[in-house]
């Protein structure tokens, strides 16, 4: 086994406790902001979650009884936006700051100054979205899609300040990834070759190409949009021989890829956290690096698969349907080798297990209605109807969240010092799985029915479904009181944790819990590869596993 | 008692294609009534989704639930898992199969999408350029000037994307054209055969060939019927289109599908496809006896060249009136403010 090293190296005292404070300030020290990312976009979750109650909440009868037509449509597109640019993208990019520099034994990231500037434009675009609900006419209510011409005529203020707060948070966005791709690239200590680093820093390599890739695109397209609606241009307007189609194009060029930003630091840090907890080394490491790149090369190619019933031509569905089904390969290859990482070994079934393994259980489930949705005849059938609703959901939420949990689980005693507690984390699991699938399961049948999506009043016959989503919602909503009570209180009162709790082989394992300010004193050394768990014990040196040869993967040997 | 491993394998085998052939089987009870002669085939080919979707569903759940089981570490084992870092004959393996599984559902959807008309070229865009000029919105932004038309241009006319003839009648004009206006929060269908009689909801004979030419007045809307499984946005500038063949009669739900203001959710109507006879006395409840000197095919409305400014709101919607039916009194009441009012 991978004994807890007390005398690493690497393993220093940790300092005297850090002031609080210093979550507050212009911190340039990347665990800092790493934390200011995490509980920020959480804050944001909890936000964005009340939206989406109040949206079941309505939805819980065919009728328009909670709130008015005009309030439901800026409650569900302010909630996507929420999730979408305020929780799941920025979560995603706290775990990379905070994780990135100690995988690879860096002291911080490579732009420190900056990175504390991408992180400072959040608050303020958050906050100024919100307070969109309280303009004039309210909140943006055209979907998180915005479509023009709908967007343009819908009120004004509120498109404004949801045009101004994305692009805040998609400026964000690029100069985080622009910090990751040099961190990754340059900054990896010596003798850790691209091929020896730890699989998140591959998952956020992927993401961070996707991101400096298509976010300009949005950028370009949201800029136009808003020249559209104060200047009177037409760019995407019909009236004055705009093509709103373009728009389309434009918008999905960078929101397709989004997905992709969304779910690949996740996919990265199951890839960490699933090893670590089955004792057993990462089934397939070369593919499951190589197949995020591939999913980041091709996620840029399928884009219009959104649009196949939008003014697409016969040719591009086509190809677009036959390019979103070559992303099926790649991401199956992760999940076999997930599978075939458990297989065969000691699972800890703890909270951050239980999470990842659910994150494994339900991105499946979005990823076959996923390849269904890809069949163009299907998806004319399903598209814009609660059958898409349902598959979003299985990926974001049942992907992305519960990825989120699970790295949460794994590393809040890393971060915060303290351990999390373990019965209260497993009654959180249980509401969260339970909540999750009474919600969305369901929708599947409803889309197939003839439910569409976005609507405050639907045909009476769906009620009971509908019903039953909304209980599923409020379980949902529920589930985080007990993490946000285990979370505060293991923050301010939780056991002590070990630099070491549970026997990981990655680097930042082998400094103090917390990690102290520049993280390492002098060059942190490699001891092991990252998953060597089972042959670590014979104490002899480690064969890079970019040297491996087949022969030695296949007999186990890494000597 | 020990049983080979292989053979438990192949039980297991056999265990998951039975589950998964029953889960694809019942793909019926998932969907709506099918009224067209292609929706079935959209429903087959969901229902060959649903038997890999099932089965892998299975699987993976099944590897899951076991691993929790089998796997668990047991109390005061602190040691780790056998050091298996992969096995490339499986990864290739687990490779080979998804790109097989989508390779084939990508050629099936193919076949489908032809069969709904999905690939005809007067709608697939694939002959923009063509002859397509007597219908839909001609946007003549490259049109000569001096309006001769001596053939040098290729005539400025926009392809109605959407779904066009099965192939079977492909060339062959539809029995019945009607075109579909979307506007917030209506659909209009107009009817150029029946002297442009307009209705609010939409009446086709059953086992006729249907075309709808779709177009938006203001926003995007989205034409979806459940029960036939197709759908298409309307437009504003880009004119669409749907063909069809109803072969069940009976009202079904005409639903707008792409988010188009506040009354998004109340955007429905109804088709009502009816036998040969309903849609005759439809058409001659709506159609008044032929007026000597008009023609069905010449429904051109007579205020087209008329300064319509000129004239007073009664007089300008008495071509409209008169088509659509309503009492002169009805309109005197609409255009005549405060004063009609009780």
């Amino acid at each position: 086994m991978a004994s807890a090293d007390l005398t690493h190296p690497n393993a220093i005292e940790p300092d005297e406790p850090q002031p609080w404070q210093r979550f507050f300030s212009f911190s340039v020290d990347h665990k800092v902001i790493g934390i200011q990312y995490l509980v920020t976009s959480f804050f944001f979750f909890l936000i964005g979650g009340a939206l989406a109650t109040a949206v079941r909440v309505e939805l819980a009868t065919p009728e328009v009884d909670f709130v008015s037509r005009e309030l439901y449509n800026q409650l569900f597109t302010i909630h996507a936006t929420v999730m979408i640019f305020l929780w799941i993208v920025p979560a995603g990019a706290g775990f990379g700051n905070y994780l990135i520099p100690l995988l690879i034994g860096a002291k911080d990231m490579a732009f420190p100054k900056l990175n504390a500037i991408a992180f400072w434009m959040i608050p303020p675009a958050g906050l100024l979205l919100i307070s969109s609900f309280f303009v004039p006419n309210g909140a943006a209510a055209s979907g998180w899609t915005s479509y023009p011409p709908l967007s343009l005529v819908n009120g004004q203020w509120g498109e404004l300040i949801w045009i101004l707060s994305v692009l805040l948070l998609g400026t964000s966005s690029i100069l985080g990834g622009i910090n990751f791709v040099t961190t990754i690239l340059k900054m990896r200590i010596p003798g850790m070759t691209i091929n020896d680093m730890p699989l998140f820093c591959w998952a956020m390599l992927a993401a961070s190409i996707l991101i400096l890739l298509s976010t300009p695109v949005l950028a370009g397209a949201l800029v136009l949009l808003c020249f559209d609606l104060m200047a009177g241009t037409t760019f995407f307007n019909p009236t004055g021989g705009g093509d709103p189609i373009v728009y389309q194009h434009m918008f999905w060029f960078y929101s397709h890829p989004a997905v992709y930003i969304m779910i690949l630091p996740l996919f990265g840090a199951i890839s960490e956290i699933l090893p670590v907890h089955s004792r057993k080394p990462i089934f397939g490491y070369k593919a499951i690096a190589y197949s995020s790149i591939a999913i980041s090369l091709l996620g840029l190619v399928v884009w219009a698969h959104h649009m196949f019933t939008s003014g697409t031509p016969a040719w591009l569905r086509m190809f677009f349907m036959i390019a979103t089904m070559i992303i099926a390969v790649p991401t199956g290859i992760k999940v076999f080798g997930w599978l075939a990482t458990i297989w065969g070994g000691k699972l800890r079934l703890n909270s951050a297990m239980l999470f990842a393994m659910g994150f494994v259980s339900m991105f499946v489930v979005g990823g076959l209605s996923g390849v269904m949705i890809a069949s163009v005849p299907f998806d004319i059938h399903v598209h814009d109807t609660y059958f898409i609703v349902a598959h979003l959901h299985y990926v974001l939420f049942g992907g992305s969240v519960f990825g989120l949990y699970a790295a949460l689980y794994h590393w809040f005693p890393k971060m915060i010092g303290r351990m999390l507690n373990e019965p209260w984390g497993k009654v959180h699991f249980v509401l969260t799985f339970v909540g999750f699938n009474l919600c969305f399961l369901p929708m599947h049948y409803l889309g197939l029915m003839g439910m569409p999506r976005r609507v405050a009043e639907y045909d009476p016959q769906f009620a009971t479904i509908n019903n039953l989503c909304s209980i599923g919602s409020y379980i949902l909503a529920f589930s985080t009181i007990p993490f946000l009570i285990n979370a505060v209180y293991s923050w301010v009162a939780g056991a002590k944790a070990p630099a070491n709790p549970w026997n990981a082989l990655t680097l930042e394992w082998t400094v103090a819990s917390p990690p102290p300010e520049h993280n390492f004193v002098g060059q942190p050394v490699l001891k092991t590869g990252p998953y060597d768990y089972g042959v670590a014990k014979q104490g002899a040196v480690r064969k890079p596993i970019s040297q491996l040869k087949a022969s030695d993967i296949l007999s186990g040997s890494t000597r | 008692m020990n049983v080979p491993s292989t053979i438990l394998t192949l039980l297991m085998g056999i265990g998951l294609t039975l589950i998964s052939l029953w889960a694809g089987q019942n793909y019926h009870l998932l969907l709506p009534v099918s009224a067209t002669d292609v929706s079935s085939e959209v429903d087959r080919l969901f229902g060959a989704m649903l038997t890999i979707a099932a089965g892998l569903f299975v699987l993976v759940q099944g590897a899951l639930i076991y691993a929790i089981v089998r796997f668990r570490q047991k109390p005061g084992d602190d040691t780790d898992g056998p050091p298996i870092r992969g096995n490339i004959p499986l990864e290739i393996l687990w490779t080979a199969i998804p790109a097989i599984i989508c390779l084939a559902i990508a050629v099936f959807s193919f076949d489908i999408y032809n069969s709904m008309g999905g690939l005809d070229p007067m709608a697939s865009g694939a002959g923009s350029g063509m002859a397509h000029h007597h219908h839909g919105k001609n946007l003549a932004i490259a049109a000569p000037l001096d309006g001769s038309d001596n053939g040098a241009l290729p005539a400025a006319t926009q392809v109605a994307l959407g779904l066009g003839a099965a192939p079977e009648s492909q060339g062959k004009p539809p029995d019945l054209e009607v075109n579909v206006q979307g506007l917030q929060y209506a659909w209009i269908f107009n009817y150029p055969s029946l002297n442009g009689t307009v209705a609010g909801e939409l009446h086709v004979p059953v086992g006729k060939d249907v075309q709808l030419n779709i177009a938006a007045m203001d926003v995007l809307h989205a034409f979806w019927i459940p029960q036939f499984r197709i759908k298409q946005d309307a437009i504003p500038g880009q004119p669409t289109q749907l063909r069809f063949r109803a072969t069940k009669a009976g009202n079904y739900p005409i639903v707008c599908a792409e988010l188009c203001g506040s009354f998004h959710g109340a955007m429905r109507t109804t088709i009502l496809v009816q036998t040969p006879e309903e849609y005759d006395q439809w058409v001659a409840s709506v159609m008044p006896a032929p007026e000597s000197g008009e023609t069905a095919a010449n429904p051109a409305p007579a205020l087209v060249a008329t300064a319509t400014r000129d004239l007073t709101d009664t007089e300008y919607l008495q071509s409209y009136s008169d088509r659509l039916g309503i009492e002169a009194q009805a309109i005197a009441q609409l255009t005549t403010p405060a004063a009609a009012q009780p």
